[in-house]
């Protein structure tokens, strides 16, 4: 189990990507914006992409009635995320370490997996359920009032992941390095639980032979 | 005399014979040359794309500095320099008026003549742009982040700032010629004393390499002739100064008759290292004197003006070594230095030949002493000593001369209106274009420096009668952008130029617009009567007068219902534009002031005063379309009687 025990603690280990990385990246591009806005979203908070971004989309946001941009303070998830995400990492470091001096066996590594991916989708849907709030929940006495074709009033939500036509923006909603190399750190557990089923048939063969 | 003036009409005559028949013949082959080589593609900028050069267009009597792009010649910012601007509040505003301060009070008004570019090695390198005032003699200093001018410094002892603001390759020093000659110190004489009284300043002010800030380091007070032009050595002549005069028989009345005799005037040799030795060695004459230095500041978004009392000056025959007469005919008005440092290129205004004098030579018949007299004690060197050559009959009443760097000069000829390609070697003729009227000046960017881009060159005329739709007696001047990568010169556009277009000043755009500012931090205002946020908004009487601190952000003004002013109160709006986004100034106007309005960049804190004079209900607003809610962009102020005693109030959003 020596090689799926490195495999799984590099894997966690690159979680700790996201602490320096934005996970996600929305950008707001119009042709008056020839330098397109933007906001990278950390686990510890929301910053623009250059230094003035967010008072500006704050300014173009108060238009059509959504709040400011939260600061850190404003949402628990900035002090939620950096410590689920600071737990995920002692844990699978602390398994692949347990693995690798055969304490623990592979389904650990899949079991870990399992628990970031439901971690992951949990956070998904609540990063989801914020952008539908600002892009819905807005203003009553706001300045602009759009509605769809069929009447019904337009929402600003941006889209979870790709691209969107928003009245004059063109707005790009991507994962960024942070969630990037999580994803290829989840990627690595994956293989440290099929090289360490390997490892861990050989070890009960070479056992059993005894 | 009578003889003199016949010839000058002759001349004339003669001028208007040659220009035709030049004109005429040039014109055909320009318009096929435009028509075969796509002329309209070379200057064509497609929608979004960018120009390849700036060009810096002295205003002349407009005070101000106009920014082309160049191959396009459309027009980008209009920088005030010694004018008064009411686009944008400069001279309006209580932080820029100090800048228009003189040892006169405030004189809002000069005559901008010749822009040039600061050097490293004798290459443009972009930091900042020096500008002349003629009238009330003043150097300006612009910024080439802000394209703001950041100091105007007063020149004490002259008169007639022409010969300048001309920079060393090092941008060691500007200089400031006196084109006038005065008494100094200023004294009650009678005019007619002019002779052996008069002096003319030659003054070298001195440039701190990390802020721009100039100093005058010392005045040359030189024999009462008038000063012209001048250009710094480069290269071997590095250390070098040269400037023309004309008026070397010291005439005081009738100058186009009595200043023209002379069939030699001189070109002033001034070896500048010599003199700083001298004057770090505590050389010169510390004398009283009185002038305005006045600074911009970019942290407190204000000018300060300070009044200086003391100048040194430095008499010439003190420094041996230092200051040369070189003869050169007849009333030379402009006088280039070949980007290698060699020629010295003085032109005769009333002479057809172009005199190139050798730099080499000069050296060597002043080591030789081969002096042929003096003039107050300066030693004249000797025509034929110097002389590297002539260009004959190359036109009729050489201006100005500008390099491409391939070798090739280009120069102006007024009377025969036109522009002169020669080979500075072989001193050969090898082009010559019509000009459309009377140029004045050439610019080839970075054609006055030791490293020319020699691409384009714009001569700038004075007179432009027929080139675009007349409106009315009152015409703009025209310039005319020539293709100069071949053999011959080729004309791709005219443009029309606002004031004077005295001189230009060129530059490749990708030495500015990287580093060109796009707003001021917020975070950096240091300004006394910044508020910096929302909360810092308040409204403060102390006694008569009433002090807003304001800020403003699309698309509102906080606060935005004032009471509490009343008539007789003298009231300061202080309002710092909150935005933090590139090109989104707002502007500020207040019904009834009686001086402009602001505009303020973001980040930046501008104040304008109004003295209310009527009882009532007084709008303001935001002139800068600024957003979709501009036109909501507005407040109001209530004022009372003087002996009322309604509370000071203010709010937003009530």
């Amino acid at each position: 189990m020596k090689k799926a025990g490195i495999i799984m603690i590099i894997g966690s280990l690159l979680l700790l990507g996201l602490f320096k990385f934005p996970l996600w990246n929305i950008m707001l591009g119009a042709p008056q914006y020839p330098e397109p806005l933007g906001m990278n979203i950390h686990i510890t908070g929301i910053k623009g992409v250059s230094e003035f971004d967010i008072q500006n989309i704050d300014g173009l946001n108060h238009y059509i009635g959504m709040r400011t941009i939260p600061k850190a303070e404003d949402m628990w998830e900035f002090e939620v995320f950096p410590l689920v995400i600071g737990g995920m990492v002692a844990l699978g470091a602390f398994i692949g370490l347990l693995g690798f001096f055969g304490k623990v066996n592979h389904w650990w590594f899949i079991g870990w997996f399992g628990l970031m991916s439901v971690l992951g989708i949990m956070g998904m849907y609540d990063f989801n359920l914020w952008l539908t709030d600002y892009g819905t929940n807005l203003d009553p006495n706001a300045i602009m009032k759009m509605t769809n074709p069929d009447g019904t009033p337009m929402s600003y939500k941006p889209p979870l992941l790709g691209y969107q036509k928003m009245l004059n923006f063109d707005v790009d909603s991507w994962p960024h390095i942070g969630a990037y190399l999580m994803f290829v750190g989840m990627l690595l557990t994956m293989i440290a639980f099929f090289v360490g089923k390997k490892e861990w048939k050989k070890k009960k063969r070479s056992f059993q032979s005894h | 005399m009578k003889r003199s003036i016949n010839s000058l009409l002759l001349l004339a005559l003669v001028a208007g014979i040659v220009a035709s028949c030049n004109n005429s013949e040039s014109n055909k082959k320009g318009d096929q040359g435009a028509l075969a080589s796509g002329a309209a593609e070379k200057v064509y900028v497609a929608p979004g794309e960018h120009d390849e050069f700036y060009a810096f267009f002295s205003g002349g009597y407009s005070g101000n500095l106009t920014v082309y792009g160049l191959p396009s010649g459309r027009m980008f910012k209009e920088i005030p320099v010694f004018s008064q601007f009411p686009t944008n509040g400069y001279g309006y505003s209580e932080e820029t008026t100090p800048m228009l301060n003189t040892s006169h009070g405030f004189v809002p008004w000069d005559d901008l003549h010749h822009p040039d570019i600061s050097q490293t090695n004798g290459k443009l390198d972009g930091r900042w742009i020096f500008v002349n005032g003629n009238n009330t003699p003043r150097i300006a200093r612009v910024d080439l982040e802000t394209f703001e001018t950041e100091e105007i410094i007063e020149i004490p002892n002259s008169a007639g700032n022409h010969s300048s603001s001309f920079i060393t390759e090092n941008t060691e020093y500007v200089v400031a010629g006196t084109r006038f000659s005065v008494p100094v110190p200023q004294e009650d004489i009678s005019i007619k004393e002019y002779k052996g009284k008069f002096k003319g300043a030659l003054s070298f002010l001195s440039v701190d390499q990390e802020t721009g800030r100039m100093n005058i380091k010392f005045q040359l007070m030189m024999p009462g002739f008038n000063y012209d032009l001048s250009h710094p050595g480069r290269g071997k002549s590095h250390g070098w100064f040269f400037f023309t005069t004309y008026n070397t028989e010291e005439a005081n009345s009738l100058l186009e008759v009595n200043a023209s005799q002379n069939d030699k005037d001189f070109i002033a040799a001034i070896n500048w290292k010599k003199v700083e030795e001298y004057v770090n060695n505590g050389g010169g004459t510390k004398m009283p004197a009185n002038y305005a230095h006045n600074v911009y500041d970019h942290g407190t978004h204000n000018a300060t003006t300070t009044m200086k009392k003391e100048v040194l000056t430095i008499d010439p025959t003190k420094v041996p070594g230092a200051v040369f007469f070189l003869p050169t005919p007849k009333s030379p008005h402009g006088v280039d230095v070949s980007p290698d440092g060699e020629y010295i290129i003085g032109n005769g205004k009333l002479s057809a030949d172009l005199t190139i004098h050798s730099f080499d030579k000069m050296i060597d018949a002043i080591d030789n002493e081969k002096f042929n007299g003096e003039a107050y004690g300066i030693p004249i060197l000797s025509f034929e000593d110097i002389l590297a050559g002539t260009v004959k009959q190359a036109g009729l009443g050489p201006l100005h001369t500008e390099f491409d760097g391939k070798g090739n000069a280009y120069t102006t000829f007024f009377i025969s209106s036109e522009l002169v390609k020669w080979n500075v070697e072989t001193r050969e003729v090898i082009d010559r274009q019509p000009n459309y009227y009377s140029v004045g000046h050439v610019m080839i960017p970075g054609g006055n420096s030791a490293h020319p881009f020699g691409k384009y060159a714009v001569s700038m005329n004075k007179i432009t009668k027929d080139r675009y739709l007349p409106t009315g007696p009152e015409l703009e001047h025209s310039a005319q952008l020539f293709d100069i990568t071949g053999d011959k010169m080729e004309l791709l556009l005219d443009f029309p130029t606002h004031g004077e277009p005295h001189y230009a000043a060129g530059i490749p755009a990708e030495i500015l617009a990287p580093k060109s500012k796009k707003i001021y931090k917020l975070e950096d205002n240091k300004h006394e009567y910044a508020a910096l946020t929302s909360g810092d908004t308040r409204v403060e009487r102390d006694g008569k007068e009433v002090h807003i601190y304001m800020s403003m952000i699309r698309s509102h003004f906080t606060p935005d219902n004032i009471e509490g002013i009343r008539v007789g109160d003298k009231v300061y709006f202080h309002i710092t534009n909150h935005e933090q986004d590139f090109d989104v100034p707002h502007g500020f106007a207040m019904i009834g002031a009686n001086n402009a309005e602001l505009l303020i960049m973001p980040g930046q804190t501008k104040t304008l005063v109004w003295e209310p004079k009527q009882i009532g209900v007084w709008p303001f607003y935001c002139t800068d379309f600024c957003s979709a809610l501009h036109q909501e962009m507005q407040g109001y102020i209530r004022v009372s009687p003087e002996n009322s005693n309604i509370e000071l109030s203010w709010s937003l959003g009530e």
